[in-house]
């Protein structure tokens, strides 16, 4: 009686928490299939862009980010589009945005949730078709999203 | 309607890179928590904002459950003429809220 009682309670834990678990994490083939989906044939290659963080949060429901790429912005050089991704949080995307020409600068701030303590990634496309990335490690102390 | 926050300057000179930063009041419910009785809380986030510079589009994001409540934007554009910056913010339900600046380029 002890014994089956016993399984029940933890056959329930199982059943309630095991897709919880599995669900509140992207894993990692979702976050190298979403860079892949954005980078096709070509590969990322380290410069050019600088992704800044602060290393250590205490909060993870709000981090700021700014994310910034050396550019001239000239007609045959400029920033098309700026991706961030994360590689704990439920789902790889953070955001993207779409600059061009007329930005002048190649500079966007944003604030995000970080679930876990993680790398963010960071990948500017650039108008020749080329791709640069930076990455950032971040310590989170409270997480955001899957909590109450 | 929520509250929307903008800060950008109202006079610049021709050729200026001038800064934009946008802030609204939404929660960005991620549709990962749940509620007191367990069930999901469903989705709600505005997915996308775009600015427009006398009709033509010069920035725009793409937003995901993982960018903060009270989505905060900041980015840049060249004054090129005086004009009006029109600003729209699209949640989840289709809804759309837009706003419009002034802008004097000399």
């Amino acid at each position: 009686m002890e014994l089956t009682r016993r399984w029940i309670v933890l056959a329930t834990a199982g059943v309630v928490f095991a897709p919880l678990a599995a669900r509140a994490r992207a894993t990692q083939p979702a976050l190298e299939g979403a860079i892949r989906a954005l980078l096709g044939e070509a590969e990322p290659q380290r410069g050019k862009v600088k992704l800044e963080l602060p290393s250590i949060v205490e909060n993870g429901n709000t981090v700021p980010l700014t994310v910034s790429v050396d550019s001239p912005m000239t007609a045959a050089d400029h920033v098309e589009s700026i991706h961030i991704f994360n590689q704990k949080n439920p789902q790889p995307y953070v955001a993207s945005f779409k600059l061009g020409l007329h930005a002048g600068r190649a500079r966007v701030s944003t604030r995000i949730r970080l679930a876990d303590s993680q790398r963010v990634i960071a990948i500017a496309r650039l108008a020749d078709g080329s791709f640069w990335s930076d990455s950032a490690d971040v310590i989170v102390t409270l997480a955001a999203c899957t909590e109450q | 309607m929520p509250r929307v926050l903008l800060n950008l300057p109202s006079q610049a000179k021709r050729g200026e890179i001038i800064e934009i930063k946008t802030l609204i009041a939404h929660p960005m419910e991620t549709g990962y928590r749940l509620d007191s009785n367990g069930a999901t809380i469903p989705r709600d986030i505005i997915n996308r904002f775009v600015c427009t510079y006398n009709g033509d589009e010069i920035f725009r994001a793409e937003l995901f459950p993982a960018i903060a409540a009270n989505p905060f934007i900041a980015f840049c554009t060249v004054a090129t003429e005086s004009g009006e910056l029109v600003f729209s913010w699209t949640d989840d339900r289709g809804q759309t809220q837009s706003e419009t600046r002034q802008i004097t380029v000399e």
